[in-house]
């Protein structure tokens, strides 16, 4: 009975002020972390844009059943909030939203906001103005982009990520996504099958031994992927160290092409992945004794066939955790093909930041970037389920 | 038969070690040629000069971007070291079956693409202001610092031997006292090592700070990057080197620290 009471004590008590500890990070990553992430997955569907810079027009489409052109009120609110918008100088903005339903729109809007008289009260026939501004306004096209922009929801930018908008480069972010999947893959597949042999030998060589070699795994975990990916370029570009050694010694004649290509960003992927191949792979080849080999080749079993029959299966796990925490963060990696990649290298995360920085299409951004965490959270549930939380940290 | 055994196992042996040298390859590569008195970035050297170091020195563009990425990544550590200690604390007090939840809830930023937590904090600190400030890159690195130092501390709380806190208790010593006599001392090694993870995880970060810094707050890291992508020189090896100095220097550090905490705990 006491001790009831004590499981029950300590089961209740120690909750409260665990909870207490653990509420000042649980709501630092709330605001800083969970609340922007969720943010920017709002954002790839978020589509009140227009609704800011011409409010009169979505009022005016919202009953429209888009089966013929709109009535004269819709040509009216048109006609006003774009001599507004132009007053305020913001009729880019909806020359820009406009532009992502057809870049023709991008003009027209520009070219109409321009062409309209700036005195409102002149005006009597809005939709002969429009019309006589640009024929364009005559014909049903740009009225149903006006509809389709209207807000407040959209799936534009996450059909247009995943190809399913249309248009002439309406595969551009389906190639980017396969592009990705695909080094993201050569570069695991790669990293398993140096891990191998690195993580058999760190197991054979006595436990001091291994420590000093551990090292070799651990300077290069530490250092920068950023100093990595700088390096890299250094020995591996045209007149780069690699290149030096190789005609130096007579084994080529001209200098490889080793960078700004799909060979430059895989070597520095592989690279700065490894480490995190071999450590789980150390981790269960170490627990796994070495006479069961022995026992396999005096049985009899050839040496490669006592790797594959005995060795390979018991080492899977290993090989599976450590594989798919690779294949999770080389989804990721921005810098690294930047640096060693050429145009047809650039992965998903190049494409974020060009959408955000340069392009400024943030819908589009958020919906590449939500995709990305869609995918790596998949990914991390199923790590988690393979190998268990705690191990995360490798 | 014996033979053929012999070659499979030092053809592994080989290969194992090759992989190991393939990993230390760049690393040792970059660094004699920050030594090089010629400029150009190839073996044999032309020469030792320390003039290249001199020339990074002497350029306020990276004394600017060093002192910007000592202040940003001690901010971080002072953030991040006392909320994820805190919390791995929390954690072991707690008992309810969302807990595994929790910790992967708490140590996601570790998984999510860097990328990803920078345009989401981008889009949200643009509207707020703190997308050009060093405050910004502040929180958003003690975002990702924070998983780190409570993975760390957590480790080290879960080897706590509880028996010395119950002993203390019956000795009479209050839950404070208990707390800094007894837990503090035991799990220090576990918050020294966070707090290098974090400070290491803030001073190397380049896509964060090349998304919500502006001109003014350029860190080391991202004064390389430009650097490597605009002028490929020695100076930038130099800093590079200078980099990775810092890392095995902190590598070290750790390594005696929980070297210590290995020979206390025996």
């Amino acid at each position: 009975m006491t001790t009831e009471i004590k499981r029950r004590r300590r089961a209740f008590g120690p909750n409260a002020v665990g909870i207490a500890l653990v509420a000042p990070l649980a709501l630092f990553l709330l605001a800083t972390f969970f609340v922007p992430l969720g943010g920017m997955l709002f954002l790839s569907v978020d589509d009140r844009e227009l609704g800011t810079v011409m409010p009169g027009t979505v009022a005016a489409l919202a009953g429209w059943d888009g089966a013929d052109l709109p009535p004269a009120a819709a040509f009216e609110a048109v006609g006003r909030d774009l001599v507004e918008a132009r007053k305020a100088k913001i009729a880019g903005t909806a020359a820009r939203r406009l532009g992502y339903e057809s870049s023709t729109w991008r003009t027209l809007i520009q070219s109409t906001a321009r062409a309209l008289p700036r005195d409102t009260a002149t005006v009597t026939d809005w939709k002969s103005t429009l019309i006589a501004a640009d024929g364009a306004w005559g014909q049903r096209g740009i009225w149903q982009a006006l509809a389709n922009a209207r807000g407040p929801l959209t799936g534009l930018y996450l059909r247009s990520a995943l190809g399913l908008q249309g248009g002439q480069d309406s595969a551009l972010y389906v190639n980017v996504l396969a592009r990705t999947f695909a080094i993201a893959l050569s570069a695991t597949a790669i990293c398993i099958l140096l891990a191998l042999p690195a993580a058999s030998l760190l197991a054979s060589v006595g436990q001091f031994t291994a420590n000093l070699l551990m090292l070799a795994l651990l300077l290069p975990l530490w250092t920068s992927v950023l100093v990595r990916s700088t390096s890299w370029l250094v020995i591996l570009q045209k007149n780069g160290v690699f290149n030096q050694v190789l005609m130096g010694l007579g084994i080529i004649d001209a200098p490889l092409e080793l960078v700004y290509n799909r060979i430059g960003v895989l070597i520095a992927l592989t690279h700065i992945l490894l480490p995190y191949a071999v450590l789980p792979l150390y981790a269960s080849m170490k627990a796994l004794p070495c006479s069961q080999m022995q026992a396999a080749r005096s049985l009899g079993a050839g040496p490669l066939n006592a790797f594959f029959r005995i060795y390979l299966p018991q080492i899977v796990p290993g090989i599976s955790a450590g594989g798919l925490l690779v294949f999770i963060l080389a989804l990721g990696y921005y810098v690294t093909p930047l640096l060693l990649g050429g145009q047809g290298d650039q992965m998903l995360p190049f494409y974020i930041a060009y959408n955000t920085l340069q392009a400024l299409n943030w819908g589009l951004a958020a919906a590449l970037a939500s995709i990305l965490l869609i995918a790596t959270v998949i990914l991390y549930a199923l790590y988690v389920r393979l190998v268990g939380v705690q191990r995360v940290g490798v | 038969m014996l033979d053929g055994t012999r070659i499979w196992l030092w053809g592994c042996r080989l290969a194992g070690a090759l992989v190991l040298g393939f990993l230390l390859l760049p690393i040792f590569a970059i660094v004699p040629l920050s030594f090089n008195g010629g400029s150009i970035l190839a073996y044999p050297l032309q020469g030792l000069s320390l003039k290249w170091y001199a020339a990074v020195v002497s350029t306020p563009r990276w004394l600017h971007a060093v002192a910007n990425s000592l202040i940003v990544a001690i901010s971080t550590v002072a953030i991040a070291t006392p909320l994820g200690t805190l919390a791995a604390l929390g954690l072991d007090r707690i008992r309810f079956p969302g807990k595994s939840l929790l910790m992967a809830l708490l140590i996601s930023p570790m998984i999510v693409p860097v990328i990803i937590t920078a345009v989401g904090v981008y889009f949200f600190f643009a509207p707020l202001g703190l997308a050009n400030s060093l405050a910004g890159l502040v929180l958003a690195h003690a975002v990702i610092a924070v998983p780190l130092v409570l993975v760390t501390v957590n480790a080290s709380v879960s080897q706590l031997d509880k028996g010395l806190l119950r002993a203390a208790e019956s000795l009479g010593a209050p839950p404070m006292t208990t707390f800094r006599r007894i837990t503090i001392p035991l799990i220090l090694p576990g918050i020294v090592s966070g707090t290098i993870f974090a400070f290491a995880a803030s001073f190397d970060e380049v896509v964060i700070a090349l998304m919500i810094t502006g001109p003014g707050q350029k860190t080391l890291p991202r004064e390389l990057l430009s650097g490597t992508r605009e002028n490929l020189d020695p100076t930038v090896l130099a800093v590079a080197s200078i980099l990775i100095a810092i890392s095995a220097g902190l590598l070290l550090l750790l390594t005696a620290v929980q070297q210590r905490s290995a020979k206390q705990n025996a």
